[in-house]
This record gives structure tokens, sequence and C-alpha cells, in this order.
């Protein structure tokens, strides 16, 4: 009988469930997976070098574009980062506004993430689900922004403009119908036969991996550590929000799935306190310091203080102090952290970006090795990767 | 600042302290930054203490590293060490975060930390290539982000943001080769410090 050897395949840059740009290179023996090596950085784009060469306010459309199906949440982390520096803070109003948005991204993530990982595994019927409500969410982005995707919107200090009339009602009704279609998705997956097989004891991970491998989000929650940055480290107003941490135990591709869904619910609940709050109070929502916010365009016709701040803001930027600070939430993929230094001038000195997609993806050796060719897939699909974000 | 968490964020340095004196010399400075507590470490020690801050504080997360290019920082010593190696921990049993950093000079190893968090081999080898900081005893060193082949260390200071070179389609050879890059940089803004006269 002729010898059999292991062999080498090159899965990817270009296939549809590497999600992005991935090259993995797999060692096989068989259809068995003896290493998985993956080649990173095809969607490099240098970002933390352009960093150092513009403002502060000139860097915000860069967040949007590291996770590109959660564009807010990534905002959020530099907001906060930006803000920790200058030691101010939003008003309370942009903090629920930022809350609401980031729950509803992280619907946005979560759907996108459904849909794209159950077409990986096969189930082509969720991908058109979950496009779907998408789709709504988009609208509120555009709303609100002008932009369906790259929104710009949480700015350091607040957020960019105020709400347009008639917003919440329309939040409102989406999230009233919302739960419904959690419930669809569940029908078709959470029992179905074929997801089971796919998914359960696929890549497990247990607790102490998680820890040494650096995850977080729903992937340290799936391998049964309650850990959640608006529970235990709470920035904004999410100490005043009741919301629940899905935790499960097994740490599997179905227990990731799993707990995502939930979360889905979660979100939904905390966007629907943010609109009873919202509904009730107004004011400001950013800081009225007009050498770090942009004025309110009305002022800038009669009051020359405000063309001055205006010009200067736009032109020069603003100063933040000298200094080191890391600011993180909690991303719909995991721990989203900017680590900023300052030396005292209108552009960062050095900014790093924590992706939580990149500490996931290192362990995909870990994670695969053992495992069939198609369950690579299925890892992959359940790590949520977003290249944007790992390659940065 | 609450009183609440005053005490937290001094019980938290306090125990920082405490691994101070137990390692001496090793640890070069402990103080309380704008977030979380910060530790300079000496490169050689610094395996040693990430063990010490694994097993005795309970730091079992790597959440973060980094490197960073001090060389053109405003009034920075010239004889200090180049590069910083920034390291983020999290604690997710304590609920406490700290900074851990080590100052080494362009050239000197810094011995992985790999074999105390897995998650270090992708960041050392993502500080390996950008730039071109040497981690001893890493089980992999190639580069992560640039491409195969690429030359220099794009995050330092004196690499020019438009870079070397540039990427062409060669028909002749039907693939792509690079080519030295006639970009100019522009500014735009330049970099301005608070109360310098700008005319």
């Amino acid at each position: 009988m002729a010898e059999i050897k292991n062999y080498t395949l090159n899965f990817g840059p270009q296939h549809p469930s590497a999600h992005g740009v991935l090259r993995l290179v797999l060692e096989l023996d068989g259809e068995v997976v003896e290493r998985a090596d993956p080649h990173i950085g095809l969607l490099h784009r240098g970002t933390e070098k352009l960093f150092e060469y513009k403002t502060y306010h000139q860097n915000i459309p860069y967040f949007d574009r590291f996770d590109y199906v959660s564009m807010m949440a990534n905002e959020h982390a530099y907001a906060l980062a930006v803000e920790k520096l200058l030691g101010i803070e939003a008003p309370e109003r942009a903090q629920y506004i930022r809350v609401m948005y980031a729950e509803l991204t992280r619907i946005l993530n979560h759907t996108m993430w459904l849909g794209a990982a159950a077409l990986d595994i096969g189930a082509m019927t969720m991908f058109l689900f979950c496009f779907r409500e998408r789709e709504d969410i988009f609208d509120f982005y555009e709303e609100v922004s002008g932009a369906r995707m790259h929104a710009a919107y949480f700015r350091p200090g607040g957020v960019a403009r105020d709400l347009p009339e008639g917003l919440l009602e329309k939040i409102q009704t989406f999230t009233d119908g919302f739960i419904s279609y959690v419930d669809e998705y569940e029908t078709l997956l959470t029992e179905n036969r074929i997801w089971k097989q796919r998914t359960v004891d696929i890549g497990v991970v247990d607790k102490e991996a998680a820890l040494d491998w650096g995850f977080t989000g729903p992937m340290i929650r799936s391998s049964g550590v309650a850990w959640d940055l608006r529970k235990t480290q709470p920035y904004e107003v999410y100490d005043k929000l009741d919301f629940d941490i899905p935790v499960c135990d097994s740490g599997d591709s179905y227990d990731r799935y799993l707990v995502r869904v939930e979360e889905m619910r979660q979100s939904n609940h905390i966007i629907q306190q943010c609109i009873t709050w919202l509904k009730a109070n107004e004011g400001a929502v950013k800081v009225d310091d007009y050498k770090l916010t942009n004025p309110p365009r009305a002022t800038i016709k009669d009051d020359m203080e405000s063309l001055i701040h205006h010009f200067k803001f736009f032109a020069e930027g603003y100063h933040v102090p000298k200094g080191e600070v890391y600011a993180s939430v909690e991303h719909p993929k995991g721990e989203f952290g900017v680590y900023i230094v300052s030396d005292g001038s209108n552009m960062p000195y050095r900014m790093k970006v924590r992706a939580p997609g990149f500490a996931h993806l290192q362990a995909m050796d870990y994670m695969a090795r053992g495992h069939m060719l198609a369950d690579v897939v299925t890892i992959l699909g359940t790590q949520d990767i977003v290249f944007g974000e790992v390659d940065r | 600042m609450t009183k609440e968490l005053t005490q937290k964020k001094d019980a938290e340095l306090a125990a920082l302290v405490v691994l101070q004196t137990q390692f001496a010399d090793a640890i070069l400075e402990v103080s309380q930054g704008l977030d979380c507590p910060l530790m300079v470490v000496k490169p050689e020690s610094i395996v040693e203490v990430c063990h010490a801050l694994k097993s005795q504080l309970g730091f079992e997360e790597m959440m973060d590293l980094c490197g960073v290019d001090m060389s053109e920082y405003p009034s920075y010593p010239k004889d200090m060490p180049r590069f910083e190696v920034v390291y983020h921990l999290l604690s997710v049993q304590h609920n406490k975060r700290v900074r851990v950093k080590a100052r080494v000079h362009d050239r000197e190893l810094i011995d992985s930390v790999t074999e105390v968090w897995a998650s270090a081999n992708w960041y050392e080898r993502e500080a390996f290539d950008m730039y071109g900081i040497i981690f001893n005893h890493h089980p992999d060193l190639r580069r992560i982000l640039t491409d195969y082949g690429f030359e220099g260390f794009p995050l330092r200071k004196d690499f020019p943001l438009v870079g070397h070179a540039e990427m062409f389609f060669d028909d002749a050879q039907w693939r792509c080769v690079y080519k030295p890059n006639k970009l100019e940089n522009r500014v735009l803004i330049s970099r301005t410090w608070p109360g310098a006269d700008r005319g």
C-alpha cells in the first residue's frame, strides 16, 4: 500500500467562508487538521501609523473601519479613552444615546454574525432573515448620522448631534417586534438536528484555555466565565440599567451561538430602557466647552467667538494633556480597547487598538487541532472574526 | 472620585508595592496612572515578574502588548532606551488591571512572555513586525501584519508615513513587483502644542 503523508492545504485568502481575507495554511492528515497557521495582514492598512499624523477629531472615522460590522462600538472605546485623558464626561443624555446605539450595534453585529456563520455551516435562510433586521438598524444609523455604516457619530465629549424627531418611536417599534424575530431564528436553529451536529462539541475551549488565550466577550462567557465589562467595570450608564449576562459552560461552538442569541434579547431590553429615559429627559448631547467640541451651527452666524472656535476645532483640533490611558468597552466581539500615549499635542503620539478578534484568531490552531476540515469553518464562524479589526 | 474607589485603587497599588519589595531592584517604579497602576520592570526580569503577577496577584489574562517608539517624545532623555514594551494585564477573578512596562534599546533582546500567557505569541510578533523589538525564546518570531518580504519597521518614528516602496503589476513578468515610491509626504495639519506661537 502506498505511504500516505500529511499534506498542506491553503484555505483562502479568497474563500467565502474565510470572512474576509484570511489565508489559513492547514496541515492535514486525511481530513483531520494537524496544524493551522493563520496568515493575517492581507487587510493591513497601517491605521496605527496614520493615527500619529491626524488630529484627535480626524481619527474618529478610522474607528468605524476597524470592525466594520459594529461601527459605533469601536468609536465608543475611542471616545471614552480621549475623554479620560481630557478629564471630561459626556452629558447624561449623550451617555444614554451612546448606550442605546452601542446596543443597537450589538444587535447589528450579532445578526450579521448569525447570518454569516449559519450560511457557512449551510443554513441559507438565516442569512436572509438576519439581513432583514440589519436593514432597519442601518436606517437608524442613517437618520442620526447620515451614513448607513461608517457613522462617526460618537465623538469625544458626547455625540455629533441630538436624535431627530420621531426616531425614538421608530426604534420603539423595532424593539417591540425584534424579540419575535429572535424567536424565529431560534426556531430554525436551536433544536435543529443538523445545526447541533455541526456545532455541539466543536472547538471546545475550557475556562483555563480561554483565559490563557486572552478571550473576552461572548467567547469567554461561553466557557463559563461570567465576565462582562458592562457589569464588572461599568462605563457610561450601564450601572443604571437592568440586564442579565448570559453564560454557558461547555465552551463549544453551540454555546457560543446560545450566548450571542441571548445577548440579542438582553440588548433589546437595554434599548427599551434607554428609549423610555430619552423620551422623558431632554438635555445637552455634548460638553459645552467649545475648545473640545464644535459649537452649534446657528451661533456661528452672529457670534465671532463661535466662528473662531469652529475654525480652530476643525483646523487645528484640540490639545490633549500629556499622559497615557487605556480604555475599553464591551464590544459585541469582546473587549475592544484603545491605548493612547499623548505628548500634549493635537495628535496622538502613539495609539494602539486592542482588537478582540486578534486574540481569538490566534487560538485557531489550538481550537482546530484534531477536528475535521469542515469544522474549521464552524470554528472560524463562531469566533466571529472580522478582518478590519484583526489586521488594522 | 468616591471614597470606595480610592480605597480600592490604594489596595491595588499596595499589592504591587509588596511585589516590588519582593523583587528588590527588578521593579524600577510603581505608580498610579489615570486608569490603572503602572509598573516599570527591568527587561531582563520581565518573565519572572510576569509569573509572579499571574500566580500571586491573579492576573490570568494578558489583554494587550504593544511597542512604543519614544525617540521623538518631547523631553524624553536621550540616554533612555528607545522602545517601551507595554503589557496590559487583566485579572478576571479580582476585577483589576495593571500596565507593565519594560524599556529596551534598539537591538536589545527582551524575553518572551509566551510561557506565561499563550496569547502573547501574536502580540509579540506584531511588536517585532512594527518596531523590530526582538523577543528572545519566542517560539515563532515571524512578521505578522506586513507583506511577505517587507523591509523596515513601519511604526518606528523614522519610518516615513508614505513608506519606501510602491507595488505595481509588471506586465512582462506577469506578477506584482515593488518599486521605490515617488510619493511625497503631505502635511495638512502640523503637530502643535498649546501655548506655542503659531503666527
